[in-house]
């Protein structure tokens, strides 16, 4: 009843081609985004910001990355998590070589690290499609993780293997390191996704978005559109991988605070990320925040909620139970609804739409 | 049209421009298989040619070899003068050659409008970080050429079909979809594959009202390839007749109708 757009007239092009045409999606983003910055800092407690709403943006950053690829442009990649480690390893080396430069501005040019070592896996993909690139990106993982273990300039020469996040400032606040508070690494990748979303939905909106998904659907008719498909290709695969980057290295910046990234960025890590945008919805961005959402936070929630609602359950107890429940639940939702949760919602807006009246 | 002057060749003039594309001793083949055996016809500015024959005739082959997808071992390709003999698809898609299918090839997970829209890729320059900001000169280029797809979506009469995905209508409008896509690209020559194969009359009628439209009002030179003998005679100026890879005629509708190897080769000859 309240979501209808009867009324809303368009006289322009250009408002007929935003993005949120409608108006009550605008207010419903607007609401999201007012929640995301005020609301969470002042009901969620520490515990709950760094452990449900840091890695529920660092994932779906990095799903954003993998759908512009395989949902955008029909490009399967198993190579996410070694393109996230990029990313980590630039930024950490980016750190140690330039100490005096913004950490922000450090983690977004360690994205563009990760998107030349993304152009170079993703050669092969002009010659080779589906499982086969599978295959090849796979090779990517195996490699980039190899690196990552044996070359020790990666991580300084340290002898634990491990990137040690230095503590950095951000207008006299720390944003990295042991004294930042879990708000400050919250509000920092929360900028961060939502200004590189925005670029992202600008760029599927536009020209280089529709290359892409003409590539996808139908690559000898884009091709005769003027579409060169290398090109195309390279680009969604450069684009993929600066999100996967950036989102590794606010993994190990904002999220872990160091660790060893080797064991973080390793083929279950790629595995997640694929099933984020499979069940999230390929070719939707905000499919891309549903399936973050539920493949990252519901293990989480299910972990804590469950004894929280009265279930009884002891430590190991719970991650096996969480385990099984997500793993149907994937099944189910694959059953119910295989575009995706994405499309499960855009159904229940068309049900509302026509409410009560559906005919 | 039967009183056409003749040039030295003894080809009809059909009063229409110069040669806008010439094949020449063109053979192409696959391992054994010749699917094009020495085969030469032009292609006029601003006419109607058609290419018929039986199936399997080389029809499709012919198309493929004029817009890239097939490089034929023998003979040569001149377009506009220029002659091109490897030329890749998005190559000849900038000298200003569309195409149609014989099997829709629509990008079916994109509405109508992005469809069309994908057909101006070719005629938008902003780049890659005025694309990501989608605001001032990105967002002017995309209205000027929203422009122009509005203009084809109302000359081909699919205003109510704008925002839907393709995938999901019905044959004959995926069709008109698909020419809609080509006329965005502004082509000088447009290729049509059997635009109007598996249509029922009305759908047929409306095809070639909108075929001789674009050739009449857009000065599109047009090829196409059609078993509607009915369509072929009405639309074409010149027709050039396929068999097993060779050319067996070419000329006017009713010079083609009347050659006794165009008849034999569609009724048969008896032994």
């Amino acid at each position: 009843m309240f979501y209808r757009e009867a009324g809303q007239f368009k006289s322009t092009y250009a408002a007929d081609m935003a993005v949120f045409p409608i108006r009550q999606d605008r207010i419903g983003i607007a609401v999201i985004l007012l929640l995301a910055f005020v609301g969470v800092p002042l009901i969620g407690n520490d515990f709950f910001t760094s452990t449900v709403m840091i890695p529920f943006l660092v994932f779906s950053l990095a799903a954003i990355g993998l759908n512009i690829l395989t949902g955008y442009t029909g490009l399967i990649s198993l190579g996410t998590a070694a393109f996230m480690g990029v990313g980590a390893y630039a930024a950490y080396k980016l750190t140690t070589f330039f100490p005096g430069v913004n950490i922000i501005v450090l983690v977004l040019v360690s994205g563009l690290f990760s998107a030349a070592i993304g152009v170079l896996f993703g050669l092969p993909s002009l010659r080779i499609k589906g499982f086969y690139l599978a295959v090849a990106t796979l090779a990517a993982q195996f490699f980039l993780q190899w690196a990552f273990v044996r070359v020790p300039w990666l991580f300084n020469y340290n002898a634990s293997g491990a990137i040690e996040v230095p503590q950095r400032l951000f207008f006299g606040i720390p944003v990295t390191g042991a004294s930042a508070s879990p708000e400050t690494r919250y509000f920092v990748c929360l900028v961060l996704v939502v200004v590189l979303t925005w670029f992202a939905s600008n760029l599927v909106h536009g020209k280089l978005g529709r290359s892409w998904m003409a590539v996808r659907d139908m690559d000898i008719a884009a091709e005769l559109m003027g579409i060169k498909l290398l090109n195309a290709k390279l680009l969604a695969f450069a684009v993929s991988s600066f999100y996967a980057g950036v989102a590794g290295a606010m993994m190990i910046f904002f999220w872990y605070g160091g660790g060893e990234a080797a064991d973080v960025f390793n083929i279950r890590l790629s595995f997640n990320i694929l099933f984020m945008v499979i069940i999230g919805g390929l070719g939707s961005l905000i499919g891309s925040f549903f399936g973050a959402a539920f493949i990252a936070s519901l293990p989480t929630i299910l972990k804590f909620g469950l004894p929280a609602l009265g279930v009884p359950l002891s430590g190991a107890t719970a991650e096996h139970v969480t385990f099984m429940l997500v793993g149907a639940l994937i099944i189910v939702f694959l059953i119910v609804e295989p575009h995706g949760l994405a499309r499960l919602w855009q159904i229940g807006k068309q049900k509302l739409r026509t409410w009560p009246f559906p005919y | 049209m039967n009183a056409e002057p003749m040039n030295v060749t003894g080809e009809p003039m059909t009063g229409k421009g110069e040669v806008l594309l010439a094949v020449e001793n063109v053979s192409l083949r696959f391992g054994g298989v010749k699917a094009i055996s020495d085969v030469s016809f032009d292609i006029r500015k601003g006419e109607v040619r058609a290419i018929i024959g039986p199936n399997g005739a080389g029809k499709t082959s012919m198309l493929n070899c004029i817009n890239g997808f097939y490089h034929p071992q023998e003979g040569r390709i001149t377009y506009k003068g220029a002659r091109r003999d490897k030329m890749k698809p998005h190559r000849a898609a900038a000298a200003g050659i569309a195409r149609t299918f014989q099997n829709v090839a629509l990008f079916k997970g994109m509405s109508t409008l992005d469809n069309i829209m994908t057909g101006r890729t070719l005629k938008m320059k902003r780049g890659f970080f005025w694309q990501a900001l989608r605001h001032g000169p990105a967002m002017q280029e995309e209205i000027e050429h929203r422009r122009v797809v509005e203009d084809i979506i109302d000359f081909l009469q699919i205003e109510h079909i704008r925002k839907l995905p393709v995938g999901k209508l019905p044959y004959g409008l995926q069709k008109r979809v698909e020419l809609g896509r080509a006329l965005a690209m502004e082509p000088e020559l447009l290729l049509l594959d059997e635009p109007m194969a598996g249509m029922n009359l009305e759908e047929k009628e409306d095809m070639c009202r909108f075929i001789l439209d674009v050739n009449n009002q857009f000065g599109t030179t047009i090829a196409l390839i059609e078993h509607d003998m009915g369509v072929v005679m009405d639309l074409s100026d010149r027709v050039v007749v396929l068999e097993y890879g060779r050319k067996i005629a070419d000329g006017t509708p009713d010079q083609v109708k009347s050659d006794q190897k165009v008849i034999d080769a569609y009724l048969g000859v008896a032994h």
